[in-house]
């Protein structure tokens, strides 16, 4: 669709322009103030320069607490975006079914974070946890608190529980778009199952895929408040995610300089990403309408 | 209204505006001769503001490199960024 | 048939195992702390309805709910008010910098929280509006409203522009036409826009726990405070956990409607 050409149009993004700004920009500002100086307290800093920029490039725990977040964040994409899909696929397409899937599905979505974390802590525990329990009486000794290995179990199963509804609700989203008369032609055309859904539904659910895949992204990797419940970073580092990390040295050592330089590198890496994945998702669209 | 607490500094702050006038500039730029979407050696159709903003993005690398590899003065790749936003700006 | 058979099977398979740790809570809180930790069960042998009693007596307990309530709905307002227009904006001008400021808008969604906090504190307090619902409101805008904006756009853009033309060659002005006819034509949109920015600003907790105090503090933040008072007591945590689902399960109760023709307009 060809838009009109107008500056006018920045009137109507003004109200969201000073909203944002408000509360992005300056905060913003102040970040990287305080990157470049010591903070002792309310008008007590001196200036330092790069210091903690290189402080923190070089300190060994953020560099483990950046590979596990990607890892954790490519387990979450890889296993959530083809179950979302999968789930999606699965759903009624009319009926009364439609209204009572897409209410239990989005429950979860519902649930405060830390309410999430709980839920978890109770459904794990092996005492009185009903996963726990069964886990443990299956014969394995399961205990999230005492084996990193375990606490990534754990806490997998939580971010897909958690997270998996919201891709298969946008990719539900996608497929409802979808005409009828497409799967009539593949009907005739007597096109596999298989077939239908690579050149069919895949390419069609795409710009709702583009949605889930950079929110995903993005939330996953800034999770903060369920692992920081369910195992508050631990056994040991296991699961200390950079949020949890940062909020370490920011909140629980007040080291504000250390904190603003880290959230900055966190940020430029966060933008790097979602720009590529922006950039890519974008001209795979581009491609196909020409 | 008390803005202590924003911590500014003259360098962060010369950076700010720095930012700011760039993109002011663009703007200008942009009213008097509207940009054309083209392809340059960069896998991707981009227009002037998206190659500015892969070379501040860039730029925002090449400088963690800096401070993150060597014990050189920030200042000193100040030549580093200008070129390299320039060659984007030109090239990309 | 056959295959819409075992289709349907693994869907309810699903939501089982969907509903499972929802359930357990539910158990949970219908059991005294004793009655928990005396021994398992698979549901409650004597239910008991004294940890929600206890919650809805309280003070200090119900007063996060209609604080959480209050600065969720001002939020969903303010996104939506302002989204609307520039969603226009977006669907349907080119204007200097528009792609730009999209993704920009977009890259509010990136920032670490963690780390903006202190400076939104002190940002809030030097307005004097520290422990207000408001400023939790605008301050989880930062990530509701490119959100809003972003689905409306897709919303909007799914809009003939024709039809844009012909209301103003009828010589409707901007705000009546887009009053008028146009919010009608997207109601499903606005809904579907409205359910997320509920949900974003319902479960987000770094914000709103930092920026209030006491009288406009959410219904998780009392949860958390109260429990780790008063020792681990599971019945109450997880009734408290259990009430804060209510209001979410409540919102896509009415709007489930909405949100399946929003969905099958295929735009969110």
């Amino acid at each position: 669709m060809n838009k009109w050409e107008d500056n006018k149009a920045w009137f109507l993004v003004l109200p969201v322009f000073i909203v944002v700004a408000f509360s992005a920009i300056i905060p913003l500002m102040t970040v990287v103030n305080y990157s470049v100086q010591d903070i002792f307290g309310p008008g007590q800093r001196y200036f330092v320069g790069v210091e903690w920029f290189k402080e923190v490039l070089n300190d060994s725990r953020l560099h483990d607490a950046l590979w596990r977040q990607f890892l954790f964040s490519g387990l979450v994409l890889l296993i959530e975006m083809p179950l979302g899909i999968g789930i999606a696929l699965l759903m009624p397409k009319k009926g009364w079914g439609v209204s009572a899937s897409l209410v239990t599905i989005a429950l979860p979505l519902l649930i405060p974070w830390n309410v999430i974390g709980t839920i978890w802590i109770i459904f794990t525990r092996p005492d009185i946890g009903l996963f726990g329990a069964a886990i443990n009486s299956a014969g394995i000794a399961f205990d999230h608190t005492a084996s990193p290995l375990h606490a990534w179990i754990t806490l997998m199963f939580m971010e897909v529980w958690h997270w998996t509804p919201l891709v298969a609700l946008l990719a539900y989203a996608g497929l409802m778009a979808i005409p009828e008369a497409y799967y009539q032609a593949a009907r005739i055309d007597g096109a596999s199952a298989w077939a239908t859904f690579r050149y069919i539904q895949l390419p069609k659910m795409r710009g709702v895929l583009t949605i889930a895949l950079l929110l995903r992204f993005m939330d996953s990797f800034l999770i903060y408040a369920e692992p920081f419940v369910l195992t508050g970073g631990g056994p040991g580092n296991s699961t200390t995610f950079l949020s949890i990390y940062l909020v370490k040295v920011a909140v629980g050592q007040f080291d504000l300089g250390p904190a603003a330089a880290f959230s900055l590198i966190y940020f430029l890496i966060v933008l790097l990403f979602s720009w590529l994945f922006y950039q890519a998702l974008q001209n795979v669209g581009k491609g196909e309408e020409r | 209204m008390d803005l202590e607490w924003m911590a500014w500094t003259p360098p962060t702050a010369i950076f700010f505006i720095t930012i700011a006038l760039i993109l002011l500039a663009m703007g200008i730029w942009e009213i008097i001769s509207p940009t054309i979407e083209r392809r340059g050696i960069l896998p991707l159709s981009t227009t002037r503001g998206d190659r500015l903003f892969i070379g501040l993005l860039g730029s925002g690398y090449i400088a963690i490199a800096w401070m993150g590899l060597t014990d050189w003065n920030l200042y000193l790749s100040l030549p580093v960024y200008v070129s390299f936003i320039g060659l984007v700006m030109r090239f990309g | 048939m056959n295959r819409n058979h075992v289709k349907t099977g693994l869907l309810i398979l699903y939501f089982i195992l969907l509903m499972l740790p929802i359930y357990w809570m539910l158990n949970m809180s219908l059991r005294t702390n004793a009655d928990i930790l005396g021994g398992f069960a698979l549901y409650p042998k004597h239910p008991t309805l004294e940890n929600y009693i206890k919650i809805l007596t309280e003070p200090a307990w119900y007063s996060g709910y209609i604080n959480s309530m209050i600065y969720v709905s001002m939020n969903t307002a303010i996104s939506l008010l302002t989204a609307l227009p520039a969603a226009y904006a977006f669907s349907r001008y080119r204007f200097i910098g528009d792609k730009h400021v999209f993704f920009w808008l977009l890259t509010n969604r990136m920032a670490p929280a963690a780390v903006f906090l202190l400076p939104f504190f002190q940002l809030y307090s030097t307005f004097n509006l520290i422990d207000t619902h408001i400023a939790v409101a605008l301050a989880h805008c930062l990530f509701n409203v490119p959100l809003a904006v972003w689905i409306l756009e897709g919303f909007m853009s799914g809009i003939p522009r024709e039809i844009d033309e012909t209301a103003y060659l009828d010589g409707y002005t901007f705000p009546r036409f887009f009053i008028t006819i146009f919010i009608p034509l997207i109601r499903a949109g606005v809904g579907v826009t409205a359910f997320f920015c509920f949900m974003f600003s319902w479960v987000e907790l770094l914000f709103a726990r930092t920026l209030t105090t006491t009288e406009a503090k959410p219904i998780a933040a009392t949860m958390t405070r109260t429990v780790s008072a008063s020792g681990l007591d599971w019945g109450l945590l997880a009734a408290a956990g259990i009430l804060t689902i209510v209001p979410g399960a409540l919102v896509i109760w009415f709007v489930r409607n909405h949100l399946a023709k929003g969905f099958a307009l295929g735009r969110v």
